[in-house]
């Protein structure tokens, strides 16, 4: 490859599929354009690969086309197996993916920089082509290694509580330190060791800075590691002199960072104590030993399917519990049965509530539950006071009042529904001995208007429904 | 391109992103993680150019294998993004 700029049509259709990738985000602007915007990406997509492959001497199409079909067919038979429960780690694997590629990219650029057209006099790469595979070559390995972690975590092939390394802040920021030295000494010695030796670091670092994270944390480290991935392809588009590589990686980019924002904001959390670490561990050692018994009233399932029936609106707030129960097509029956004997209903879904930003919603939009009966906490969260019945199932941290009254704990300014405004509140748990992520008690079990249901979510639902339908 | 013209592609691509990202609907957050994976798969360009290039049989096969995998992820994050967003339903009235 020689250095004279690409004809102009070349760099137009890396432009226009850029924009492509931006009117795919712009379609999730609402459920309705959102399945055009996805068509907009693909084709974006389409547009770059091919431009790709018709401006390049192709040596290897075969080869190529072989690569593309077993890597899409996997892909392709994993994304129609997979249950919706399991998106979090299906996300994360992807993101390691993403990581490894955009090693890989860099890796091969430094081996061949001629193909990539990044050589300067001398054989040399250009100090600034240099900095930029280094940045490359870390984030994506970061991404990697990272992301492999939370995968483990997710998926439950790891534990999700967190492990802490003694003196971990000094290891961390010691090795990042080292890795961005090395990035600067990259430039004026071009020696493969400092190549392998930051990658090599890269990928000790990616697994360091997500060991000591907990599980309750996992929607921001996976948002976080959604934006390194964009990062790492931003660089290598950077290296590439690529439009489409750049526009995509600054999308996607700030989209992880400001779901990251999003998430803390949701938990009243920092950025930097969330990948500081060890939220479970803490709250783990300090809520634990209760206070004093205090009463609560158990309700049964043919309570809950009187009050509500009585009811003239019924708030649901789902949260993991309800996931892992596997309750959502159940608890919509239950919804549709109270619809038809004239009751409102609506969901109010927590910002944090399953494993990643949005899980809730996907989950019951898979249940077939209407997407405009679901609200936000900001959009529901005054009308706790008018409604008859909350019903809270698998959600726990989310509805406490100590968030909002009591400064010592772990939870306190964390945004949360006002369930304690409503009339009567039934809230499905499986025992009074389990509490949330947090480790907290929560002062909404021992209200007098509250009624715990305590059995599994599913069976919970099954035995309302058939009360109802009496 | 210069470098500083890259970089103001970077920094005004990083202010739209910002503002598109920001109109996105709560609700449609995990597509959204899933479609931004499927699309930093873009990075299947500089795959091709390394294995699409002689020279170096090394950097060759280690663009393949970026081939493969950000084939997966293509593949894969559009897939899997089309079958949630195909699950949305408003009220049937």
């Amino acid at each position: 490859m020689e250095h004279a700029a690409p004809p102009a049509w070349v760099m137009l259709a890396y432009l226009i599929s850029g924009v492509f990738f931006i009117l795919a985000l712009r379609g999730l602007s609402s459920p309705a354009t959102s399945q055009q915007g996805n068509r907009f990406g693909m084709a974006g997509m389409l547009i770059a690969v091919v431009t790709t492959l018709v401006t390049h001497e192709v040596a290897s199409l075969p080869e190529i086309l072989g690569a593309i079909f077993i890597g899409g067919g996997i892909g392709w038979v994993t994304a129609r197996k997979i249950a919706m429960t399991d998106m979090p780690q299906l996300v994360a694997a992807f993101h390691s993916l993403v990581g490894m590629a955009a090693v890989l990219v860099a890796a091969a650029a430094f081996l061949n920089p001629e193909a990539f057209g990044i050589n300067g006099a001398e054989g040399l790469i250009n100090p600034v082509s240099r900095v930029e595979m280094g940045l490359g070559i870390a984030i994506g390995a970061i991404t990697f290694s990272g992301s492999v972690i939370a995968f483990l975590k997710l998926a439950g092939k790891m534990s999700g509580a967190p492990i802490m390394l003694p003196m971990r802040h000094v290891i961390n920021l010691g090795t990042l330190a080292a890795i961005l030295g090395l990035i600067g000494y990259f430039t004026v010695d071009q020696s493969p060791w400092i190549f392998w030796t930051i990658t090599a670091l890269a990928f000790v670092i990616g697994f360091l800075l997500i060991i000591p994270i907990g599980g309750a944390d996992m929607p921001v480290v996976v948002s976080m590691l959604n934006s390194y991935s964009g990062w790492a392809a931003a660089a290598m588009g950077f290296t590439l002199h690529n439009t489409a590589m750049i526009i995509t990686g600054a999308l996607v980019g700030s989209s992880g960072a400001i779901l990251s924002y999003i998430m803390c904001k949701a938990m009243n959390r920092s950025f930097i104590s969330v990948i500081a670490g060890g939220f479970g561990a803490e709250a783990a050692a300090t809520g634990g030993p209760a206070k004093e018994q205090r009463p609560w009233k158990r309700g049964s399932a043919e309570d809950a399917a009187y009050m509500m029936q009585q009811a003239e609106s019924v708030i649901i707030v789902p949260g993991y519990g309800m996931a892992v129960a596997q309750a959502q097509h159940i608890l919509r029956e239950m919804a549709d049965v109270l619809k038809k004997q004239g009751v409102s209903v609506k969901y109010a879904i927590h910002p944090v509530a399953g494993r990643m930003p949005g899980h809730m919603n996907v989950l019951l939009a898979e249940a077939q539950v209407p997407y405009d009966e679901v609200f936000e906490l900001e959009d529901i969260n005054s009308e706790f006071a008018q409604t008859d019945v909350a019903f809270i199932i698998g959600a726990n941290d989310v509805v406490n009042p100590a968030a909002k009254t009591d400064k010592t704990s772990p939870i306190y300014g964390m945004p949360v529904f006002d369930v304690d405004k409503a009339k009567t509140v039934f809230f499905v748990k499986r025992s009074m001995g389990g509490v949330g992520y947090a480790g907290v008690d929560n002062d909404v079990f021992y209200m007098d208007q509250t009624m715990m249901l305590l059995a599994d979510a599913k069976k919970m639902c099954e035995d309302i429904v058939k009360a109802l339908q009496h | 391109m210069d470098f500083i013209s890259i970089l103001s592609i970077f920094v005004m691509a990083c202010f739209v992103g910002y503002y598109v990202v920001w109109s996105v609907t709560p609700a449609l957050h995990t597509p959204l993680m899933a479609v931004t994976n499927a699309i930093s798969s873009v990075i299947i360009v500089g795959a091709l150019i390394a294995s699409a290039a002689g020279g170096s049989p090394t950097a060759k096969w280690l663009g393949l294998i970026a081939v493969a995998l950000a084939s997966v992820n293509i593949f894969g994050g559009f897939a899997v993004t089309a079958r949630m967003l195909a699950m949305y339903k408003k009220k049937e009235r």
